[in-house]
């Protein structure tokens, strides 16, 4: 009876190691890239800017898209309203500074982040109803009422890249964090 | 007296005799009226799912009166209503950032792509069909505690409104690292970009090391399919980590070379530190520990009490709970009941008899590592009094003569205006 039991977890041992032979359970179906992309409809933009989609939007522009989708929540021209603030002082904050008063130009760290985020989850309600064009648009004029680029800086996948938020300067990785994974650096 | 003896007692009819003697007025009121009402009907019949005592109704989750939005932002388990480890899937404590998305299960897919050998996706069935693993792990939202950042401390402060954006749970799910193996890391690639499907498409940054340790895709809580608004039908599960890393909804994960530095690990989930500078990935949680009987707003008498309460670490094991009853100048072990898992909630317990006179309890928790709960002034030592998120002091419970217990946390000197009236942003569950 024994030796019967053993034969029998013999060759199930046997039958999984061959189901396993490439280490693999072979469960799930294989994508083409054009599934992926159909799947992925909000693409993560990363800090240098790989993902950014073509497109381009100004501070004109984005004050009217502001205007139309943001205005209602976040106030007239960014300064808060029934919710968060985009737009206040001092650039980058201090630990004097209240955490209502955390908004883009003192305390985001990265302009793309901006982006990734209002085409991801805004507005609130209707995520996803905003063109590339209006995004890069409303980025541009958030960015310029926190005085981050000027009125005339059109934003675009090159652009965008490249502002430099003040808040980045404090920015530091958990140095428990770097101890654990010595290879992370911060964008 | 041994049980010989005891037997010929109650032969003699002498204990039982006594009993009645002793019991002269039970008749006249301290039976209740409606005792054994149950007893003479037919009580409800058979039914397919249950529901807890309709007596039970007042254990609800804490929702701030105070939130601009029901969509996001955070509830409260009832911590000081609970016994044992285990959080009830229904009192698990809620952090959204776009509502809870009704998933259907058939509707429902996990990519996995980026950089893979073969990008891949499954289906509820196919991730049910791997091996699977069940493990107790605790989840905490990095926002817990944060009322302790309020100055003067808030004397209306519970136990849930201290502590109660934790909840524990038995989660089963398939290892992330199998799934990963299925679709092929790329060389080169050192991140993870998991992305829920909820109305905010949110997504974090999870190291590839991390995922290959002991991150769990989980599609059942408790026993059963997670629920709505903790994930289903999957979630991350990050032992020992931030709760807003657990990406709930799971769709999709990017296999990358970089973090994504999305709106949820930059503009919040990072840290104001005492120097000022602002830390990023702040993952693990710190020890931590409640006492969640007796606690804030509660009332209680002279006599015995066993303190209850409750500890976990993100670092490891609890090894030892210690209890003040003098307001932190000595400490008393506790016991831990059941035996301490790791990166689960614990349960301590400390036999007490109050002589009614005022003080001050505590609690404080050590990991296997070594780590402890700091005194508050130790705590803003390190993190920044406008930092909204990790605070793990120890928090004070003040027992007053006349047995009502508040909040027994310290004013601080020199700290800025009253913190955390209006406008912190959803994760400390309170606006």
């Amino acid at each position: 009876m024994r030796r019967k039991w053993f034969y029998i977890a013999l060759s199930a041992l046997a039958l999984s190691a061959l189901v396993l032979a490439q280490g693999r359970y072979q469960i799930g179906s294989p994508l083409s890239e054009q599934e992926v992309q159909e799947w992925n409809i909000r693409p993560s933009i990363l800090a240098n800017g790989v993902g950014l989609p073509p497109g381009q939007g100004t501070v004109d522009e984005g004050a009217k898209v502001y205007a139309t989708h943001c205005a209602g929540c976040h106030g007239a021209t960014g300064e808060g309203g029934a919710f968060t603030r985009l737009v206040s002082e001092p650039f980058p904050i201090t630990k004097e500074v209240d955490s209502v008063d955390f908004a883009i130009g003192n305390y985001w760290q990265y302009a793309t982040t901006l982006f990734d985020y209002t085409r991801r989850a805004m507005p609130f309600a209707t995520p996803g109803i905003l063109s590339n064009d209006e995004v890069y648009a409303v980025v541009a004029y958030i960015l310029y009422q926190n005085g981050v680029i000027d009125e005339s800086e059109p934003m675009n996948a090159q652009t965008l890249p490249k502002v430099q938020m003040p808040a980045r300067a404090l920015l530091e990785l958990d140095p428990s964090t770097q101890k654990r994974f010595p290879w992370i650096k911060l964008p | 007296m041994n049980r010989r003896k005891l037997l010929q007692l109650l032969g003699k009819g002498v204990a039982a005799g006594a009993f009645v003697k002793l019991s002269p007025g039970l008749a006249q009121g301290k039976i209740p009226q409606g005792a054994t009402d149950t007893m003479k009907i037919l009580g409800p019949t058979l039914r397919e799912y249950g529901e807890r005592s309709e007596f039970e109704k007042d254990v609800i989750r804490y929702i701030s009166p105070n939130l601009r939005s029901r969509h996001t932002g955070a509830d409260f388990a009832p911590l000081e209503k609970l016994e044992g480890i285990i959080t009830p899937s229904s009192l698990h404590f809620e952090r959204h950032h776009g509502g809870v998305p009704n998933v259907n299960p058939a509707d429902y897919r996990l990519v996995i792509h980026g950089m893979v050998e073969r990008p891949l996706m499954f289906t509820l069935q196919d991730l049910k069909r791997f091996p699977s693993v069940t493990r107790t792990y605790f989840i905490e939202c990095a926002g817990n505690g944060q009322n302790g950042y309020r100055n003067p401390p808030d004397m209306t402060l519970t136990a849930t409104r201290s502590r109660g954006l934790v909840s524990n749970s038995s989660w089963t799910g398939v290892p992330l690292s199998i799934l990963l193996k299925e679709a092929g890391i790329k060389e080169g690639a050192r991140w993870l970009i998991p992305e829920g499907q909820d109305a905010a498409a949110y997504t974090r940054s999870l190291p590839l090391d991390k995922a290959l340790d002991d991150v769990l895709v989980a599609y059942a809580q408790n026993g059963e399919a997670i629920r709505p608004e903790q994930g289903y039908p999957v979630r991350l599960v990050v032992p020992g980590w931030e709760g807003s890393i657990q990406v709930k909804w799971l769709r999709r994960i990017q296999v990358a070379d970089t973090p994504v530095m999305s709106k949820d690990e930059t503009s919040e989930y990072t840290d104001v530190m005492a120097d000022g500078k602002i830390w990023a990935f702040t993952w693990v949680m710190d020890p931590e520990s409640i006492i969640t009987y007796p606690s804030g707003l509660q009332q209680i008498q002279r006599g015995f009490h066993e303190i209850r309460g409750l500890a976990w670490s993100g670092h490891g094991r609890i090894r030892r709970v210690e209890i003040s009853l003098d307001g932190g100048k000595t400490w008393k072990r506790a016991n831990l009941e059941p035996a301490p898992d790791a990166l689960s909630v614990v349960r301590f317990k400390y036999n007490w008899v109050w002589d009614g006179k005022e003080t001050v309890i505590m609690s404080r928790a050590w990991d296997e590592k070594g780590n402890t709960q700091p005194t508050q002034e130790e705590f803003f030592a390190k993190w920044a009094r406008n930092n909204r998120y990790h605070y793990n002091a120890i928090q004070a419970w003040r027992i007053g003569a006349d047995g009502k217990v508040v909040n027994g946390d310290k004013t601080l000197a020199g700290a800025p205006a009253q913190l955390g009236v209006v406008g912190r942003g959803g994760c400390g569950g309170e606006s």
